[in-house]
């Protein structure tokens, strides 16, 4: 997903309700506390762009023991983190930022999961709690680092007070105050009372780069040692006396239900404890998850499959196709591309098409939950744990309050855990349970019943000039818009922020330039964030079209990208780079080729380089990627190069072999045999090469998916000839005839 | 029926039907949570263990095959030389991202090293390519065997 909310630190101002706030809480502990600056006071859009205003004015940061930053008189500083650890390593970057200027090891801080509070705890650019949008540390730069430099200036003036010495002569040393003209010094531990008292300061100065003592290093992700002896605890880990384990079948057409349930075998499977009828769905609940699986094989459905039994993949394309044949929202209009266009000597005009996608987080839906008649007590791994709290409480009928939320690490996000429905379903579950239920989805109920990234079609022209420049572009789109459901205020006059993200600013100049989306929902079929949601279509799109620019003026692709790069100097910078470092130009052996692709997106600019070679058979192997990266300043330059190589994957899955397709109102895969992951004998070698830089911190969780599509269907190009324009690869299209 | 199961050097009694799925049994009934449920079909490795040291798929493991040999998981796999030259090459290169399926990873890379110190790429393809990855850490997977080997080779 991505919003562009991203206003980098430089328009970053402090208002008096990010004033952070100190004091004692339970066991002495000295609490710094404060709200981070949410949406509506950080949005400040462009004119006239399709941005939305939040109108709820925040509350000032309540002082709750729920602070960010706990120093207890004895032992680990405790870090309260406001994004969840789903593999980004956001558990090791966002303690760097306050680590850094609070002056800490990281290995003296133990970190906990935030508990939900929508206001203490809001995303900086979302507006709500949420981790997403690849922005961690884009909205956690600026404020962290002041949170950790006002709380360390506290306790130097704590220090000086006692010692009665001028704060300007303390220093700090990895959590100890230190006077070093009189050589003593004091743990933080010991000054958490005097601290307590202190004014907080209005401004600190904050460290300058070249001071960073943890900021862009390869610190070691303080999660890794519970990942690799089988202790990390993930939502499907939760464990309590006398819980029971449920698993479900869900009506197989979208928007059906049960009619019918003959449950006695299942009812005789040993370990069954009872069967939950709801009425879209059948329940399992047993001893254990084996039971459970068992019963439900044992029991005999008869569903009722309801309006959409009829509904193909086919009929949504031919929908979205058509809605691209009429004018729709313009997102951005330079100059008069469709004059331009007629006017110009060379016309090239393509359509495209992606479908619909399923997560696949290799941990599987779960949530469990403990219905009592006053309370709700719920463990789940969640990207928006005060969303899962507000659905919760409508199914349970209970005030927000009553609902208590315990976060786990999680077991593959990609945006499927910024979604509700598996905690809503699991509590429908629990009101027929007595005690605690863990409800854990199948892999086919996970693939099958899974909120899926949108099909898009677009249809795209250009105009070239004699020597085959563009004069112009103009693309128009049409798929399903996540925000207007998931964050309405953000939708506004038929845009939103994130759909038009990589088909909108794009890095080249173009004279002339319109886009137009067109918001068309499927039927049935829901629709949710998935890793660079908005560019996982744009890019492939607006990417694969330059490129065939480049082909129809008969040009080098990255020298005809270089071309129309005099306003992007970054854009420019990285793609040299690629260049470069790939080897661009050398000969490669017959059947392969090399492809590029160019993205701005997430506020961090990157230029990736494919090596595929095609089988005769027509299967692609991708064999190298070269990827030039500028991401602003890099706060874990080990979690870039991680993030690179995790998005290259993910998006070459998705490349070759990812698709969801409808019949009879149903998904037609359902595990991972037919829902394909790329696997270890299929990946590429990965090269990330970064680029130094004191811009402000881009994304980096997402961009990569993005941006590796295009340069693996450009590089098939290049071997081949063939302009694949829907996805994923065809190999029956690119077999060499027998 | 009661069934006896050897895990990780311990002996433990279980009543549930003969042909659940180990994974099931590990998980739920005794409480060991290491090893991981991804697929149920044994296609995707995330509850790889090991059966008298081979790397076996729990999830589609009856717990009544499994008799007196001695399961390995997770929980005890850095009890083992070879496990523990695993997990440290593992943290070394920072494989793990979300680390749901790592225990799976790490279980096979074990068993592969057991049996080959020196493996070669394509020796680490067939070892490793039923596990699978949503993170993509396919390539420090590859970078952390041959560490993990070099060490082994070393006798470290």
């Amino acid at each position: 997903m991505a919003l562009p909310m991203n206003d980098g630190p430089d328009r970053y101002a402090p208002s008096r309700r990010d004033v952070l706030k100190v004091g004692l809480g339970a066991g002495g502990a000295l609490f710094f506390v404060f709200g981070l600056p949410t949406l509506a006071q950080r949005l400040q859009p462009d004119p006239g762009s399709a941005v939305a205003k939040s109108a709820a004015e925040p509350e000032a940061a309540p002082f709750v023991p729920n602070a960010f930053i706990r120093i207890p008189p004895s032992g680990p500083v405790t870090l309260t983190m406001p994004y969840v650890e789903m593999g980004q390593g956001t558990y090791t970057s966002v303690p760097m930022l306050i680590a850094e200027e609070l002056d800490l090891d990281l290995s003296q801080v133990r970190l906990e999961h935030a508990p939900p509070d929508e206001k203490l705890y809001a995303n900086p650019l979302l507006g709500v709690q949420a981790t997403g949008n690849s922005n961690a540390i884009r909205g956690a730069w600026q404020p962290l680092r002041e949170a950790g430099a006002k709380a360390r200036a506290i306790l130097i003036a704590a220090a000086a007070k006692r010692w009665n010495v001028e704060p300007s002569s303390c220093g700090t040393e990895r959590g100890e105050v230190v006077h070093p003209s009189t050589n003593r010094r004091i743990a933080y531990g010991e000054l958490v009372t005097d601290a307590a008292a202190m004014p907080v300061p209005d401004k600190v100065a904050l460290k300058q780069p070249k001071d960073f003592r943890l900021i862009g290093t390869p610190a070691k992700r303080l999660d890794l040692p519970a990942k690799v002896n089988g202790t990390a605890t993930f939502g499907i880990d939760a464990r309590l006396p006398g819980m029971a384990f449920a698993t479900l079948a869900q009506s197989p057409a979208f928007g059906g239900r049960v009619k019918s349930v003959d449950d006695s075998a299942a009812k005789a499977v040993k370990g069954v404890r009872q069967i939950v009828r709801l009425d879209d769905a059948v329940a399992v609940v047993a001893d254990h998850m084996g039971a459970a699986k068992k019963g439900l094989a044992a029991l005999t459905i008869e569903w009722d499959d309801g309006p959409h039994a009829a509904l193909n993949t086919s009929d949504i394309l031919a929908e979205l196709e058509q809605a691209t044949q009429k004018p729709a929202v313009v997102a951005q209009r330079i100059g008069d591309a469709s004059s331009a266009i007629e006017n110009a000597p060379t016309k090239v005009e393509a359509t495209y098409h992606v479908p619909f996608l399923a997560h696949a987080t290799m941990e599987p839906m779960n949530c469990t939950v403990h219905m009592r008649r006053d309370a709700c007590e719920i463990w789940v791994g969640t990207q928006a744990i005060a969303r899962v709290q507000r659905a919760a409480a409508k199914v349970a009928g209970l005030p927000l309050e009553k609902i208590i939320v315990h976060n786990h690490l999680i077991g593959g996000g990609f945006g499927r855990r910024l979604e509700s429905d598996g905690v809503e379903r699991a509590v429908q579950i629990a009101k027929h349970v007595d005690g605690p239920v863990k409800v854990v989805w199948t892999r086919e109920e996970d693939i099958q019943h899974d909120m899926y990234r949108p099909m898009f079609f677009d249809r795209i022209s250009a105009g070239l000039d004699a020597s085959g420049n563009p004069v112009a572009w103009h693309n128009r789109f049409a798929g399903s818009s996540i925000i207007a459901r998931w964050l309405p205020a953000a939708f506004n006059n038929g845009l939103d922020p994130d759909t038009t993200e990589g088909a909108i600013d794009l890095v080249y100049d173009f004279p002339n330039f319109q886009v137009e989306y067109a918001r068309v929902e499927p039927p049935a079929i829901g629709t949710a964030f998935w890793r660079s949601v908005g560019p996982s279509h744009n890019v492939f799109v607006t990417e694969s079209f330059i490129d065939e620019l480049a082909a129809a003026a008969g040009r080098d692709p990255i020298a005809y990208r270089l071309g129309l790069l005099d306003k992007s100097p970054r854009a420019k910078a990285v793609l040299a780079l690629a260049a470069e470092k790939s080897g661009w130009g050398a000969k490669l052996p017959s059947g392969a080729g090399r492809g590029v692709s160019l993205q701005n997106a997430f506020g961090s600019y990157m230029a990736l380089v494919a090596e595929v070679e095609i089988a005769k058979s027509g299967d692609v192997r991708v064999r190298r990627v070269v990827c030039a990266v500028d991401c602003g300043i890099v706060v874990n330059p080990d979690t870039i190069r991680a993030q690179m190589q995790s998005a290259v994957v993910f998006g070459i899955t998705a490349a070759l072999h990812g698709e969801i397709t409808l019949k009879n109102g149903r998904v037609e895969q359902a595990n991972f045999d037919t829902y394909q992951m790329l696997r270890i004998d299929a990946a590429p070698t990965i090269e990330v090469h970064i680029v130094p830089s004191n811009e402000a911190p881009g994304g980096m969780g997402e961009a990569g998916t993005s941006a590796i599509v295009p340069a693996v269907t450009n590089a098939i190009f290049a071997a081949t000839g063939k302009r694949l324009r829907q996805l994923p690869v065809d190999p029956s299209v690119l077999k060499e005839p027998s | 029926m009661a069934i006896t199961l050897q895990i990780n050097g311990k002996s433990h009694s279980v009543d549930v039907d003969d042909d659940t799925p180990l994974l099931w049994v590990l998980r739920d009934v005794l409480g060991m949570t290491g090893t991981k449920f991804g697929c149920g079909m044994a296609l995707c490795g995330a509850c790889t263990v090991h059966i008298d040291g081979t790397a076996v798929r729990s999830c589609i493991t009856p717990v009544d095959s499994v008799g007196n040999s001695a399961v390995t998981t997770i929980e005890s796999i850095g009890s083992t030389p070879v496990g523990a030259s695993v997990q440290k090459a593992w943290l070394e290169h920072q494989v793990p991202q979300c680390g749901y399926c790592q225990s799976g990873q790490i279980m096979s890379a074990a068993a592969l090293l057991a049996d080959n110190t020196n493996p070669t790429d394509s020796q680490i393809d067939d070892a490793m390519s039923g596990n699978i990855c949503r993170c993509g850490t396919y390539v420090r997977i590859r970078e952390a065997i041959k560490s993990a080997a070099a060490s082994s080779r070393k006798g470290g």
